[in-house]
């Protein structure tokens, strides 16, 4: 993340050295562009802690480790589609949620539809690339994400269950 | 209309919060505290990507991502979306507007959706992070069965989209000024 701040600051004061009309022109693209889209994000960040706060980690911890493997993967791709979460809580959650034995499978298909699918991002989405194309992008994602879900469960050794 | 029903929720919303506080409702407290969190990790992120799409609108030529995402880059234009996704951060809510940007200054619409599936997978820093709590045969099994289906997905949404004439126009939002 620092380096990120530090690249970007970096080209901004380039972009500043070389031609500061343009680099004013460039930061007030920036400004009306997210002004644009802020809405659509805040509808993202209430939607976002909504689920969060009704599926709360203990509560995925225990759907996601019932003990059938085909129901706990139906379930892991569900939530993982209508969920939006930081990478820092998911792979901590989900390191710990293998140790509690947890297959691969079933994080897989969590994890994949949470970072391909979203059904939370819909309304970002939608405003820069219209409805029919959300959708179709997602329905995509979602077939992506069950096919990489069977070969995490072929590969681990875990399809016979 | 539309606007006015956006301001009342968002009143509403914030009231809701606001009661919750005085009235100690757990639910709300939680949903207020994790809003918060959110709003600040996002905003982090958010600030410097949209400083670096201003940038890159004034300062590339639209001839430039044309020839190299355009129509006629070939192979090298999905090659040049992998590893842009590769350095993306943040995910999907940051590859919109990024893609949207892209698209504006030529990019064709496969290189586009490859760029916005792989930088929900094949983000680095992300990936680094995965490996070391998943094991790296997870990462590496990911990766490698998504890739194909990304590339291909995103060549025939691609290429439907072309045969419907479709461009994405400026969305709903841009439309409104």
């Amino acid at each position: 993340m620092i380096y990120f701040y530090a690249g970007t600051l970096f080209l901004l004061l380039f972009s500043f050295f070389k031609d500061k009309q343009k680099t004013r022109q460039a930061l007030k693209i920036a400004w009306k562009k997210f002004a644009h889209i802020a809405p659509g994000f805040v509808m993202v960040l209430i939607l976002m802690a909504a689920v969060l706060t009704a599926l709360p980690e203990h509560v995925i911890a225990r759907v996601l480790g019932n003990g059938q493997v085909w129901i706990s993967v139906a379930t892991a791709a569900l939530i993982g589609s209508v969920t939006l979460m930081p990478g820092f809580i998911v792979f901590p959650l989900c390191g710990l949620l293998l140790k509690q034995g947890i297959s691969y499978m079933v994080l897989s298909a969590f994890t994949t539809t949470l970072m391909m699918v979203g059904v939370i991002t819909f309304p970002v989405e939608k405003a820069y690339f219209g409805t029919r194309v959300t959708l179709i992008r997602n329905a995509f994602s979602f077939l992506t994400a069950l096919i990489v879900t069977l070969a995490t469960g072929f590969f681990f050794g875990e399809l016979g269950q | 209309m539309k606007k006015k029903i956006r301001i009342i929720a968002a009143a509403g919303f914030i009231l809701f919060l606001g009661l919750s506080y005085l009235m100690n409702f757990a639910p709300g407290e939680e949903m207020g505290r994790k809003i918060w969190l959110f709003t600040l990790d996002m905003i982090k992120i958010l600030l410097c990507a949209f400083i670096l799409i201003g940038l890159f609108e004034v300062w590339v030529k639209k001839e430039t991502v044309e020839k190299h995402l355009g129509e006629g880059s070939l192979s090298m234009g999905y090659i040049w979306a992998l590893l842009l996704a590769g350095t993306t951060v943040g995910g999907l809510y940051v590859a919109f507007p990024v893609a949207h940007s892209l698209y504006k200054k030529g990019a064709k619409l496969s290189v586009i959706f490859t760029y916005i599936s792989a930088a929900a997978v094949f983000r680095v820093p992300m990936a680094v992070f995965e490996a070391s709590f998943m094991g790296l045969k997870f990462t590496a099994i990911r990766f490698s069965v998504s890739l194909p289906l990304i590339l291909l997905s995103s060549i025939l949404l691609g290429a439907y989209l072309k045969k419907k004439d479709y461009s994405i126009r400026d969305g709903e939002i841009y439309q409104k000024r």
